[in-house]
């Protein structure tokens, strides 16, 4: 119960004095994570589209994937990068091992399967509304992912958050492939856990209660632009 | 009018079958669709008529047989001709951009596409509605928005798969008065229905189906005075098929 008391104390405290290092920690994670997501929705919402209303041959294949990667482990997916970005690595030379760059790809790796499995279930579910139709006017299969985008973008929307509340949350990738190096490649999640291992249990409990609010706020802004966006298209 | 180099008419359907797994859907179709004539498709409901006007449109193919476009012009055959549904798409945006979408997808410049969705608009009596969101309109403005995004691109024909099903009296004038004004610039009107009255107003041509099968073709006054088939007689008197 203390330590709760303590922490919201300390989080207030935080919060309210515009701690420096808070910021940073902040703007590290928000970086990482928004960049990781985008890249990642750039990538995975066509691959959707494309798995929902393409036919190619390991189609089956690649959806099942994406749908059992949609689960997958943080710390795998850090591993691998790491793997792959270790000196010894095949792409060691760049030298990218520790940076906000690797974290943001370990970021969007993890994201990408969630964000293809989830939109194509809704890309599928337009195309038996809008396909026939589409046909008619003239957008064959390919064209009209982009249309079905434009169609969808709500709950596709929706499907891209999911994304961002999996990459904010999550620890394992961005601290084996950041290392958690201070006023570098610290993220609120990696904080958290190196304060929780020092015993700092309110100053962790402080950093989980912004990751919270900050989450919270991102939803809400995205949640009721789509309200104002709505109202100044129709 | 502009139309679009040679004619890809006539349509003939030869030998056409459908079947889905077992189950016949339409049996040995023979028809040719002329150009200049408003042909009307009749029958009951679940008689084939929808299924016969996607064949035509090429959204489905014929288990066998063959749908051939045998005019001049039937390498364009693709962008020739335009479909309406019963339940019609809307895109969520405007209704000047739903009937704008066409024109994209057809590479239309941007100056030539402002002026024929203007037209087009007109035609169909949307003017008032064109920033309108098409999705939150009602079912007869939707049939309209409908009517004007499929004729955006001046198809020589035009297949309505009973356009007018879930439409009021007002509505449905609405739809046949547009449709008789593209009949008029000279597009073919292909069109499914089951309503008689519809058809009497509608119809130089009757191609009456029945489970599947082509009972009766020919001029519609022939088939309204003196249909041959037990089956259209009794169609015609309002009788239960």
């Amino acid at each position: 119960m203390q330590d709760l008391h303590d922490a919201l104390v300390t989080a207030m405290s935080l919060m309210l004095g515009l701690d420096h290092d808070l910021l940073e920690i902040v703007a590290v994670s928000l970086r990482v994570s928004c960049t990781g997501v985008l890249l990642a929705a750039v990538i995975a919402l066509p691959l959707g589209g494309a798995l929902a209303l393409l036919r190619f041959p390991g189609r089956r294949l690649l959806i099942v994937l994406m749908n059992a990667l949609m689960g997958l482990p943080p710390v795998v997916v850090g591993l691998i990068v790491y793997l792959l970005l270790s000196r010894s690595g095949p792409l060691g030379p760049l030298g990218l091992l520790f940076t906000i760059t690797a974290m943001i790809i370990a970021q969007c790796l993890l994201v990408i399967p969630l964000i293809a499995a989830l939109s194509r279930q809704i890309f599928e579910d337009l195309w038996g509304e809008y396909a026939e139709q589409l046909r008619s006017l003239g957008a064959e299969a390919g064209r009209a992912v982009f249309t079905l985008l434009r169609e969808g973008r709500y709950s596709l929307l929706t499907v891209v958050l999911a994304g961002f509340g999996r990459a904010i949350a999550e620890v394992g990738a961005v601290l084996i492939v950041g290392g958690n190096i201070a006023h570098h490649t610290r993220t609120m999640t990696t904080a958290i856990v190196l304060e929780t291992s020092k015993g700092d249990l309110a100053l962790a409990l402080a950093l989980g209660i912004i990751l919270i609010l900050l989450a919270s706020v991102i939803n809400a802004l995205v949640y009721f632009s789509k309200d104002v966006v709505e109202h100044y298209t129709t | 009018m502009q139309m679009n180099g040679a004619s890809i008419l006539p349509l003939r359907l030869m030998d056409v079958n459908y079947a889905v797994r077992e189950h016949t859907l339409l049996d040995q179709i023979n028809i040719t669709f002329m150009p200049g004539v408003r042909t009307v498709i009749l029958g009951p409901n679940g008689a084939g008529k929808s299924l016969l006007l996607r064949l035509c449109h090429g959204l489905i193919f014929p288990t066998t047989g063959s749908i051939t476009w045998m005019g001049k012009g039937a390498d364009g055959s693709r962008r020739g001709q335009a479909m309406v549904f019963q339940r019609p798409v809307m895109l969520r945006r405007s209704v000047a951009a739903n009937i704008e979408y066409p024109l994209k997808l057809n590479h239309v410049p941007r100056t030539e596409r402002t002026q024929q969705v203007r037209q087009a608009l007109e035609t169909a009596g949307l003017m008032a509605l064109a920033a309108r969101n098409a999705r939150v309109l009602s079912g007869g403005e939707q049939q309209r928005v409908a009517l004007a995004r499929a004729w955006v691109l001046h198809p020589q024909v035009l297949l309505l798969d009973e356009p007018t099903t879930n439409l009021d009296p007002s509505a449905t004038r609405a739809v046949e008065e547009i449709a008789g004004t593209f009949h008029a610039t000279g597009t073919k009107i292909i069109m499914t229905t089951h309503d008689l009255s519809q058809a009497r107003r509608m119809a130089d041509e009757v191609i009456f189906i029945h489970r599947g099968c082509v009972l009766e073709t020919g001029p519609a006054d022939k088939f309204f005075d003196r249909p041959r088939t037990e089956e259209a007689r009794t169609y015609l008197r309002g009788g239960l098929l």
